[in-house]
């Protein structure tokens, strides 16, 4: 299950028992857990199936004791078509976007655009490090909805009215997915990557330019995140 | 510990749960709906309450919250890391310095660079500083809500000195913009250490001048106590965090559970203080023994102040290696965290910001049910939130 597993001797312990949280889930879920990750001592990443979204929160909380809702939201995979609004083919206007260009998923691995990601804990182990779970969900982007949390965590509702709104994804059996920050003629997702931020459009961030070059060092000409040497490992400061 | 059974606390969800169903807008047959807000000095801001009363009973309220979003999730994807501490710190301006860590500390994990022992601890000096700046108003305020004016006074007083102390080492009152990624901007100046300590001496007289102005307090207890009960199960289920859940009952502070490698609370002697009863009394009370236990955080560290650089080898650019992070500090309101997500790139892919606020207000709705129109602004009080800390 564990795509990635390094283990430190130091963090044996704090690892132990996230693997253990894992294979609890692994044997509650079974086929549903789509994807793992553990970092040593930092936490725990699960992908559950979208159907299995709710039985993972209720596993949490009924075998593990994962009371503590920490938050839920949604990632959107896409590279920005808008770039970061730093480079200069976007000062002369908005540069090409290839819209299948590959989408890259993060931790626990994911097969669509977007993913929904929600964060429970255990705070009731006095003295020792608390467990958490960070689940995710992939979520197809012609059908963008998942069932709600409400029922088993009352917080997740403020949390799930955020997700709808923020990248229109639609919570099956919330009590009322009416906006929370945005007002109500408002149109569009403003968290999805496809939103352009128009302020930035109108008038481009100085950004990166700002940098000036150390003496004696090849100038940073803007374009660093290209992956260039210069601005990889030299320059340290003390 | 156990306040409710399971099916006790799947009722209220349910209510609650119902409620949220009504239309905020037009329903207006039975009953009185009270508009709280947004313009209303017991929000803190620019927070909205509706309330639907019976007399004097809430039926049932509802928060609108949204008339100071800034977006700040998504501005940080258009930012470099170093440029997003400028932002965050506005996020909770009253504690601004304690905004920047758990992000910082989350760049650091991704970039596996640790800060040395000396940054770690002038960082959580000013932690705990930010702490400080932040619940000495929330005690002053607690006053005015009540009709107390003079301890706003003695709150403003005091705070003053703290954030002279911020100040000198920072060079900002509110927006201090100090941490980096890998240690501090600058060191300690000359003579700070013996100045915060005698700042320290005075916010421990503070803490007693209101303690004996408003706790001991008659009227103060009798519209506190007993009133805004939140049992430890719903609390959790609404993530509620920081001294509103300890006031529950539940022993949890991330400063000593959380592990977090950045800070340096592991190396002092210090409590965390938690109360039984879950009221608005509860709250405050374990507000004013964290106001206490903090100024001895922050002598004990001034003590133990190991030399040493203040800034690790960390390259001029700052490029953060892809993967994902989530560090979540006990910030002054409660637990904050960023979960960020790198590219590789110069600035965050995507940060989500877990604000401490916005979760404790949630359970507002819940709490409201059945109070009286004097409890809405003693709960809300009690509960403590900055406007920009829940609407980010």
């Amino acid at each position: 299950m564990s795509d990635a597993t390094d283990t430190e001797p130091a963090e044996v312990e704090t690892d132990e028992a996230r693997e253990a949280v894992l294979a609890t889930l692994t044997g509650t879920l079974g086929d549903a857990v789509a994807g793992s990750h553990v970092k040593p001592g930092q936490g725990l990443w699960v992908r559950v199936a979208r159907e299995a979204w709710t039985a993972a929160a209720e596993a949490c909380r009924t075998h593990l004791g994962f009371h503590f809702f920490d938050y839920l939201s949604a990632i959107d995979w896409m590279p920005s078509p808008w770039g970061r609004y730093e480079y200069s083919a976007v000062d002369d206007g908005i540069a090409p976007f290839d819209h299948d260009a590959p989408i890259e998923t993060g931790l626990a691995g994911g097969d669509t655009r977007f993913q929904v990601m929600c964060r429970l804990a255990n705070v009731r182990r006095r003295g020792e490090p608390h467990l958490n779970v960070v689940l995710k969900a992939d979520l197809p982007d012609d059908d963008l909805r998942i069932d709600s949390l409400v029922r088993l965590y009352a917080g997740a509702n403020w949390h799930e009215r955020e997700c709808w709104e923020m990248f229109g994804i639609t919570f099956d059996g919330h009590p009322g997915l009416r906006h929370l920050y945005l007002p109500g003629a408002f149109e569009g997702h403003p968290l999805r990557k496809d939103f352009p931020l128009v302020a930035r459009l109108v008038k481009p961030w100085p950004g990166i330019v700002d940098v000036e070059p150390m003496p004696g060092e090849p100038a940073a000409n803007g374009d660093a995140a290209e992956g260039d040497a210069a601005a990889e490992g030299e320059g340290a400061e003390a | 510990m156990s306040v409710l059974t399971e099916r006790q606390q799947r009722a209220y969800i349910d209510a609650q749960a119902a409620d949220a169903r009504v239309n905020v807008e037009v329903e207006t047959d039975e009953g009185m709906t009270l508009n709280i807000g947004p313009q209303h000095p017991a929000t803190h801001g620019t927070l909205r309450v509706i309330a639907k009363l019976d007399g004097e009973q809430v039926l049932w309220a509802d928060v609108v919250p949204g008339y100071m979003h800034r977006g700040y999730e998504k501005l940080t994807e258009v930012r470099t890391y170093p440029q997003v501490t400028t932002l965050i710190n506005r996020i909770d301006w009253l504690g601004s310095f304690a905004n920047e860590v758990p992000f910082i500390l989350a760049a650091e994990q991704l970039m596996e660079i640790e800060a040395p022992a000396r940054a770690r601890h002038i960082r959580t000096i000013l932690f705990e500083m930010a702490r400080l700046a932040n619940i000495v108003l929330f005690l002053g305020d607690l006053g005015v809500q009540l009709g107390a004016v003079t301890p706003a006074f003695f709150a403003f007083r005091d705070r003053e000195h703290v954030l002279d102390q911020i100040e000198s080492v920072t060079g900002g009152r509110f927006h201090p913009n100090f941490d980096r990624i890998g240690g501090l901007k600058d060191d300690l100046p000359k003579g700070w250490i013996a100045d915060t300590k005698a700042v320290m001496v005075r916010i421990r007289r503070f803490c007693d001048e209101i303690e004996d102005l408003l706790f001991g307090n008659e009227i103060f207890e009798a519209r506190t106590r007993g009133v805004g009960v939140i049992p430890p199960e719903v609390g959790l289920s609404y993530g509620l965090t920081g001294a509103n859940l300890r006031a529950s009952g539940v022993d949890w502070d991330l400063r000593r559970d959380g592990g977090i490698a950045g800070l340096a609370h592991g190396d002092v002697d210090w409590k965390v203080w938690t109360h039984p009863d879950g009221d608005s009394f509860a709250r405050c009370w374990v507000r004013l023994q964290e106001t206490r236990e903090a100024t001895t955080i922050i002598d004990q560290l001034c003590d133990g102040l190991p030399g040493g650089p203040i800034m690790a080898k960390v390259p001029r650019i700052i490029k953060v290696p892809p993967g994902e992070a989530y560090v979540a500090t006990e910030n002054p309101l409660g637990v904050m965290g960023y979960y960020l997500i790198s590219k590789g790139d110069l600035g965050p892919f995507r940060t989500k910001i877990r604000s401490a606020s916005f979760s404790n207000v949630s359970i507002v709705p819940w709490l409201m049910k059945g109070v009286y129109v004097p409890d809405i602004i003693t709960i809300l009080a009690s509960l403590y939130f900055i406007l920009g800390d829940i609407d980010r």
